[in-house]
C-alpha cells in the first residue's frame, strides 16, 4: 500500500485551471470556501494519474498552500466528510446503502450479492484484484429507488441480487451499465408509468 | 386530488427536457422582470399571504423567514439553499435539481432579490454528483441568456448564483452548520442566536431555504397566493411533493395536495401496501427523524403539518417509509440509531455519547438481550439528549425511538421475554 504520508503530489494543469475557476466562485479573502470542491480536485487527479480516488497527505498540503489555509485546517476538513478516502481504493468504489429505506427493500441482499462478486469481506476492504473497494454509507437519497449501489459518482437504482451480480460482472469487464434504474422505469415514476402529469408532451 | 393544472413541478419524473428550452416552455422564466418589479415588499407580501410552509421539515413560514433580512446593511445579504437532501427516506430535491432546475435557479433570483441577497449559493450534497452537473448546466444556461448575473432580467438588478458541492455530511442540512461548511469549515451547527438573518454566511446577513421553497415561489407568484391557499387544508396550503418509499407495491416520487389522507396517497399513487393495507404495520411519515405511528392511525391521517403534530409525529419532508408486517420493527429503528451516531458532528456531549449508547442499548433490544425496565431507561435517555443540544440532531435521533416505544412496547417486551426464554431453556442447556 501507499504511503499516504509521502506519496507525492503537485497539481496538474488541468486541476490547476478547476481551482482557479473554483476559487473565483467566493468573495476575495474568502478562498477557503474552496476547500471541500478542491479536495474533489486533489481525489479527482489522483484518480486519472493512479487510478485510484483518494487525497494524500501531500494533496491536502498543495491545498492548503493554494488557498493560504493551515494545513490542519485542511486535514481536519478532509477528515470530517465522509466523501474523501483518506488511502488507496480500487478502480470502482462501491458504495452501499443500508439505512432502513434500502434495507427495507432488500439491501441485505445486493451486500451479500457484492461480497459474493467480489470476495471481500468486509467493509473498507479493496478486492484483491484492486478491481473494488466496498464501504457501506448512510442514505444516499434515492429512497423511492432502493435499494441503491452509488458505484464511484453514479447511482445504480432498483438493484436486487441478480442484477448487483450482472453490474458487477459489466464493471469487470470495464463496461459500467448506464446509471439510473435497473429495471426500467422512469426515474422515480411509479413502475409502469406516472399516476399524473397526464398532459400532452411538449412539441 | 390535486389535478395536473395545478402540479408545480410538471418534469418531476424528467420525461421532458430539463434544460433553458424546455424549461421556458413549462413557463419558466416568463417575464420574471415583471414579478422583480413588484418590489421587495409585493414579493414578500405575497409569498407571507400564500401561507407557504418550509419545505425542509420544520415547515417555518417562508415569506416570514424572508422578511427578517435587514433592509438596510452596509454588509451583502446572501441567500443560502439547502441542497444538501440526507434525511433518510427523502428524495424530493433530487428531482427538482435534475429535472426541473430553472424552477430552482429562478426562484434563487426572486427570493434573493426580495430579501436584498448580492448572491445565492447552492449547497448541494456531494452524492448529488451528477444532480449537481445539471443543476450547474442550468445556472451556466440561465447566466449566457441574461436572466442571471449583471442587470439580470434586465431588471437593473446584479445578481449571482452558485453552486457548491457537498462531501456527504448529514449534520450540514443543519442550516448553520451548512453555513460552517460553505465558509471551508468542519459542519458544526453554531449556536443561535445570533441568528444567520443578523449573522450569517461569512458574517453576513443570510437565509438558508430548502430547494423545494424556493423552487416554488415563482409559481406562487405568478399564479397568485389565492391559488395556492385554494390548495390544501388552512395553515397547510399547496402542493408538495411527497417520497413514498419502503413497502408498497410502486415505490416513488409524486406531487400532491397537502391533507391528503396518508392510504390515499399510497393507494393511488403507490400501488398500495405491500400485501394489501391491512398488512400494514407502521408508517414513519416524514422522514427518519419523526416518529412512526401504527396503522390504526395511518387509517385516516391527512398528510399535513398540523394533523401529523396532532398525533406527536411529524410531517417533516414528506418522506412515507412504509412498514408491513414482516417488519422488524426495532431492527428498523436500530439502524435509524446508527445512522444518527455516524452523522452526530460530536460537538455537544449529549449528542455524541447518547446516540453511540443509543445505537449499543437498540442492539440489544433487537436480540431481546436486555432486561424489560431498560426499555424505560432507553426512554429516558432519547429525553436527556432531546433538547439539550446546540441543533435538532439530538432531538431527530431521539424521536424514532420514542415512537417505537410509544406504539410498541409490547413487541420489544416480548422480544425480551423470547430471549430469556431461549437463553433458560433447557434444551440448549442440554446442547451446551
Amino acid at each position: 500500500m501507499a504511503d499516504v504520508v509521502s506519496f507525492a503530489f503537485a497539481f496538474d494543469a488541468e486541476s490547476e485551471a478547476e481551482l482557479t475557476m473554483l476559487v473565483a466562485r467566493y468573495p476575495a479573502g474568502k478562498q477557503a470556501s474552496a476547500v471541500i470542491p478542491g479536495l474533489y480536485v486533489v481525489q479527482h487527479q489522483m484518480k486519472r494519474q493512479t487510478g485510484s480516488a483518494w487525497v494524500p497527505v501531500k494533496g491536502m498540503d498543495a491545498l492548503a498552500a493554494r488557498l493560504d489555509m493551515a494545513p490542519i485546517r485542511v486535514y481536519e476538513v478532509a477528515t470530517f466528510y465522509y466523501m474523501f478516502n483518506m488511502a488507496p481504493i480500487g478502480k470502482y468504489h462501491l458504495q452501499l446503502c443500508t439505512t432502513t429505506p434500502c434495507w427495507l427493500r432488500g439491501s441485505d441482499d445486493v451486500v451479500a450479492a457484492c461480497r459474493e462478486a467480489t470476495g471481500i469481506k468486509g467493509w473498507k476492504e479493496t478486492s484483491s484484484d484492486g478491481l473494488f473497494t466496498m464501504t457501506e454509507v448512510e442514505c444516499v437519497g434515492g429512497c423511492v429507488n432502493a435499494p441503491i449501489i452509488q458505484v464511484d459518482d453514479d447511482y445504480y437504482e432498483d438493484m436486487d441480487r441478480e442484477k448487483t451480480l450482472a453490474l458487477i460482472a459489466a464493471l469487470r469487464k470495464g463496461k459500467p451499465p448506464p446509471r439510473g434504474s435497473m429495471i426500467g422505469r422512469q426515474n422515480s415514476a411509479p413502475v409502469g408509468g406516472p399516476t399524473t402529469l397526464h398532459f400532452a408532451p411538449e412539441a | 386530488m390535486l389535478q395536473d393544472k395545478d402540479r408545480i413541478f410538471t418534469n418531476l419524473y424528467g420525461i421532458h427536457d430539463p434544460l433553458l428550452a424546455g424549461a421556458r416552455s413549462r413557463g419558466d422564466w416568463d417575464n420574471t422582470a415583471a414579478i422583480l418589479a413588484r418590489g421587495r415588499d409585493g414579493i414578500i407580501d405575497e409569498m407571507k399571504k400564500s401561507g407557504l410552509r418550509g419545505r425542509g421539515g420544520a415547515g417555518f413560514p417562508t415569506g416570514l423567514k424572508w422578511s427578517f433580512m435587514p433592509k438596510q446593511s452596509t454588509l451583502p445579504g446572501y441567500l443560502v439553499v439547502n441542497a444538501d437532501e440526507s434525511e433518510p427516506g427523502t428524495c424530493k430535491d433530487r428531482e427538482i435539481l435534475r429535472h426541473d432546475p430553472h424552477k430552482l435557479v429562478e426562484g434563487c433570483l426572486i427570493a434573493g432579490f426580495a430579501m436584498g441577497a448580492c448572491a445565492a449559493y447552492i449547497y448541494v450534497r456531494g452524492e448529488f454528483y451528477n444532480e449537481g452537473r445539471m443543476l450547474q448546466a442550468a445556472v451556466d444556461e440561465a447566466y449566457a441568456a441574461g436572466l442571471i448575473g449583471k442587470n439580470a432580467c434586465g431588471s437593473g438588478y446584479d445578481y449571482d448564483v452558485f453552486v457548491h458541492r457537498g462531501a456527504g455530511a448529514y449534520i450540514c442540512g443543519e442550516e448553520t452548520a451548512l453555513i460552517e461548511s460553505l465558509e471551508g469549515k468542519k459542519g458544526m451547527p453554531r449556536m443561535k442566536p445570533p441568528f444567520p438573518a443578523g449573522v450569517g454566511l461569512y458574517g453576513c446577513p443570510s437565509t438558508v431555504n430548502n430547494v423545494e421553497s424556493i423552487a416554488v415561489a415563482p409559481t406562487i407568484l405568478r399564479r397568485g397566493a389565492d391559488w395556492f391557499l385554494s390548495i390544501g387544508r388552512p395553515n397547510n396550503a399547496g402542493p408538495k411533493l411527497f417520497c413514498i418509499s419502503g413497502h408498497v407495491n410502486k415505490p416513488c416520487n409524486v406531487e400532491e395536495e397537502l391533507g391528503i389522507p396518508m392510504r390515499e396517497l399510497i393507494e393511488r399513487h403507490a400501488g398500495g401496501v405491500r400485501g394489501g393495507w391491512d398488512n400494514l404495520l407502521a408508517v414513519i411519515p416524514g422522514g427518519a427523524s419523526v416518529p412512526m405511528i401504527p396503522k390504526s392511525i395511518c387509517d385516516d391521517i391527512p398528510m399535513d403539518f398540523d394533523s401529523l403534530r396532532g398525533v406527536r409525529s411529524g410531517l417533516g419532508t414528506a418522506a412515507v417509509i412504509v412498514m408491513d408486517k414482516s417488519t422488524d420493527l426495532i431492527k428498523a429503528i436500530a439502524r435509524l440509531s446508527k445512522f444518527y451516531m455516524h452523522e452526530s458532528c460530536g460537538q455537544c456531549t449529549p449528542c455524541r455519547e447518547g446516540t453511540g449508547w443509543m445505537w449499543r442499548t437498540m442492539n440489544r433490544m433487537v436480540e431481546g438481550k436486555a432486561d424489560i425496565g431498560e426499555i424505560d431507561t432507553l426512554e429516558q435517555v432519547t429525553k436527556q439528549v432531546e433538547g439539550h443540544t446546540i441543533c435538532a440532531l439530538g432531538d431527530a435521533a431521539a424521536w424514532p425511538i420514542q415512537g417505537l416505544i410509544r406504539h410498541f412496547r409490547p413487541v420489544m417486551e416480548e422480544r425480551i421475554a423470547a430471549y430469556k426464554a431461549r437463553i433458560s431453556s433447557p434444551s440448549r442447556m442440554a446442547a451446551e
